[in-house]
C-alpha cells in the first residue's frame, strides 16, 4: 500500500493557498489540539515513535520533553529549513506545495511546548520556496491562525522567516540559532542543549520541516496509527530524495523498512542507461557511508537497517551510482564539499577537510604519492570526535567507506599517476 | 549618518521602516543583521564597507562583527557581482549528471574563471555548492532563479535570451 501522509497534495492545484487547504480540512486538526492539555500533544507525539527527520533520528516527542518545567523565560521554535545536505530536496517540496500543512504542525508544537515564537530558517538559496512560504504565513495572518488571538483563543502565535546567507554549518541547530542571533554559523559546545539554553539563551527546540509537517496526521489520527506504518523504531512514512543516475529522480513517500531494492524499481524507474548497472548507493545524505550495489540491493531504508549496515538513513538523500563512474573522482567532490563548508572554528576540520580534499583531488589528477595516501588515514582519524560539530565526522564517513570498498581504484590511480578514465563522468 | 552616505550605503525610509517592523519579532537588535543584509543588498547589489559601517551604528554592533558575518556567508557579496550572477552547483548529484561539462563550456565561453565577472559587467560565474534541487541535476541559479536539467546547449541558449 502506498501511503501518503506528507505528499498527499503534493499534485493538487493550487496546494500552497490557504483556500485549498481549508477545503481539505486544513487548520481542523490544530483547532482540536488547542482543546487538549499540551502535555497530552507531546504524549501523542511521543507514542508516535516519530523521529527528527533531519538526520540524526532523535525521537522528536521526547526532544520536546526536555525543556524545563518550570522555566520562566520564553520558549522558542525554530524550524530547520536549512537544507543543505548533499543530495536533499524534500523540505522544498513541503514548503512549495504544502506550507499550510508545516505552519499547521507549528502551531500544534507551539501549543504543545508552551511557544509563542517560531522561527523558519530557511536557506538562502531557497528565495522562491521562501516567497512561497512567506505567502502562506501572510494568509494565515490574515484568517486569524496566527497573531495576538489565534483563531479568538486569546492564544498569541508568531512566526517570523529568517533567511540564511549561504553555509551549510547553518542546517547544524546550534549553528543555526547563532546565524539567528546575527552572527556566524559557528556551532556550540553542548552541553547546555538547546531545550535548556538555546535561542537568545532561552528554551528551544529545534525540528526539521518534515518532522513538524508530519505532525498534523499524527493529532488527526493518533500516534498508535502512526506508530503502526513503518518498521520497528522506524515509525512513519518518510520523503525519500532519489538523485543521480535513475530514470526518475525525485522525491517519493514511502514508509520506512522500504526495500532500497523497490525505491530504485519501483519509484525511481530504475537505472537511466540498461548497459550500466548500480555500482553505489550514498542512502542518507552525503555524509554517510556509502554502499556498495550488492549491500545496497538487499538494504532496507530504515534507520535501524542502515545502522547494521554500517551506514544511516540520514535525511533520506539517496545518490545513485552507476557503473562506470570513477570513485576516487566521486569522493573528490564530496570532499570538496566538506573543505567549502567547514566553518573554521575547530582547527581538526578547518585543516583537516582542506588536507583531505587536497590529497583526494591529486590522487584523482595526478601527482599524489602513497605516502600522502597513507596520510589520509591519519588525517581522518584525528578529525574524528576531536571537534564541537559533527562536520568533520560528516567528511571522515565518507573518505573511510569509499577507501574502504573502493580502495583499489584509488590503489590503480596512484599507480597511474591520475585517473585512468579518459571520458569525464556525466 | 549624513544623507550622502545613507543615500549611498544605506537602507531607503522603505526599506528601515520593513527592518523596524521586523524588529518587534526579535529580542535583540543584532539578531536584524541578517536581514538587514539581504536588505542592502538588495538595493545597492553589494555590501559596502561605508554600508557595513552605516549597519554597524544602525544595530548597535562592532563594525567588525559585521565584516564578519558578510565574510562568513557565501550569498552576501563584498564586491559587485556581474548582472547575472551564474552559480552552477558541482557537487555530487550534479556532477554525477555532467555539470563540469557545463561549468568548462561556461568559461570557456565567457572566460572567466570562479567568482570573476567579464568585462562588460553582464555576467559571473561561481562554482556553487549542493542548492538542493539535485532531481533536476544538473541545476544553476542566474541570481536567484533556478534553471533545471541543464545542458550546455540549453544555459548558452537562456543566456542568449537574458535581457
Amino acid at each position: 500500500m502506498t501511503q501518503r501522509i506528507l505528499s498527499l497534495h503534493f499534485d493538487n492545484t493550487d496546494s500552497h493557498l490557504l483556500a485549498t487547504y481549508e477545503r481539505e480540512g486544513g487548520y481542523r486538526i490544530f483547532r482540536k489540539a488547542l482543546q487538549m492539555q499540551p502535555e497530552a500533544v507531546v504524549e501523542e507525539v511521543k507514542k508516535s515513535g516519530l523521529r527528527g527527520r533531519g538526520g540524526a533520528g532523535f525521537p522528536a516527542g521526547v526532544k520536546w520533553g526536555f525543556i524545563p518545567k518550570d522555566t520562566k523565560r520564553p520558549i522558542y521554535l525554530c524550524i530547520n529549513a536549512d537544507e543543505s545536505e548533499p543530495g536533499t530536496f524534500k523540505d522544498r517540496y513541503i514548503m512549495e506545495r504544502d506550507p499550510h500543512m508545516l505552519l499547521e504542525g507549528i502551531l500544534i508544537t507551539c501549543w504543545a511546548i508552551k511557544s509563542s515564537d517560531c522561527y523558519i530558517y530557511i536557506r538562502g538559496e531557497y528565495e522562491s520556496t521562501r516567497k512561497v512560504l512567506q505567502a502562506a504565513v501572510d494568509e494565515a495572518y490574515e484568517a486569524g491562525y496566527l497573531g495576538a488571538d489565534v483563531t479568538g483563543s486569546g492564544w498569541r502565535c508568531d512566526v517570523t522567516i529568517h533567511k540564511g546567507a549561504g553555509a551549510y554549518i547553518c542546517g547544524e541547530e546550534t549553528g543555526l540559532l547563532e546565524s539567528l542571533e546575527g552572527k556566524k554559523g559557528y556551532p556550540r559546545i553542548k552541553p547546555p542543549f538547546p531545550a535548556v539554553v538555546g535561542l537568545f539563551q532561552c528554551p528551544t527546540i529545534i525540528n526539521n520541516v518534515e518532522t513538524i509537517a508530519s505532525v498534523p496526521w499524527i493529532l488527526e489520527h493518533g500516534g498508535d496509527a502512526y506508530a503502526a506504518i513503518g518498521v520497528g523504531k522506524s515509525t512513519g512514512t518518510k520523503l525519500f530524495c532519489m538523485s543521480g543516475h535513475i530514470q526518475r529522480p525525485g522525491v517519493y513517500e514511502a514508509p520506512l523498512g522500504i526495500p532500497f531494492r523497490e525505491m530504485l524499481h519501483d519509484y525511481a524507474g530504475g537505472m537511466r542507461r540498461a548497459d550500466r548497472p548500480l555500482k553505489a548507493v550514498i542512502p542518507g545524505g552525503s555524509s554517510v557511508p556509502v554502499l556498495t550495489a550488492a549491500e545496497a540491493m538487499e538494504a532496507k531504508l530504515d534507520y535501524e537497517s542502515l545502522a547494521e549496515l554500517g551506514t544511516m538513513l540520514g535525511s533520506a538523500g539517496v545518490i545513485v551510482i552507476e557503473e562506470g563512474t570513477c570513485m576516487v573522482w566521486a569522493l573528490a567532490t564530496l570532499t570538496r564539499f566538506y573543505a567549502d563548508e567547514s566553518c573554521g572554528q575547530c582547527t581538526p576540520c578547518r585543516e583537516g577537510t582542506g588536507w583531505v580534499n587536497d590529497i583526494i583531488w591529486r590522487i584523482e589528477k595526478g601527482g599524489a604519492t602513497a605516502d600522502e595516501f597513507a596520510m589520509v588515514q591519519n588525517l581522518t582519524d584525528n578529525m574524528t570526535g576531536t571537534t564541537i560539530c559533527p562536520l568533520a565526522d560528516a567528511c571522515v564517513m565518507p573518505v573511510k567507506s569509499f577507501l574502504k570498498k573502493f580502495g583499489h581504484e584509488f590503489e590503480e590511480h596512484l599507480q597511474h599517476g591520475g585517473c585512468p578514465q579518459t571520458q569525464p563522468v556525466g | 549618518m549624513s544623507d550622502s552616505t545613507s543615500t549611498r550605503a544605506g537602507l531607503s525610509d522603505a526599506a528601515l521602516a520593513e527592518l523596524e517592523k521586523l524588529g518587534k519579532r526579535y529580542p535583540t537588535r543584532e539578531a536584524l543583521l541578517l536581514p538587514a543584509l539581504w536588505m542592502v543588498q538588495q538595493e545597492h547589489g553589494w555590501i559596502s564597507q561605508e554600508s557595513m559601517l552605516y549597519l554597524a551604528e544602525l544595530l548597535d554592533v562592532s563594525p567588525v562583527r559585521v565584516y564578519g558575518v558578510v565574510s562568513f556567508y557565501h550569498m552576501f557579496h563584498d564586491r559587485p557581482p556581474g548582472r547575472y550572477n551564474i552559480q552552477v552547483c558541482h557537487t555530487l548529484s550534479c556532477s554525477l549528471r555532467g555539470a563540469e561539462a557545463i561549468l568548462s563550456r561556461l568559461q570557456e565561453r565567457l572566460g572567466i574563471g570562479h567568482h570573476e565577472v567579464t568585462a562588460d559587467g553582464r555576467f559571473m560565474v561561481t562554482r556553487v555548492e549542493c542548492l538542493g534541487a539535485c532531481e533536476h541535476a544538473p541545476v544553476c541559479q542566474i541570481n536567484e532563479d533556478f534553471e533545471f536539467d541543464l545542458t550546455p546547449e540549453k544555459l548558452e541558449a537562456k543566456l542568449e535570451q537574458l535581457p
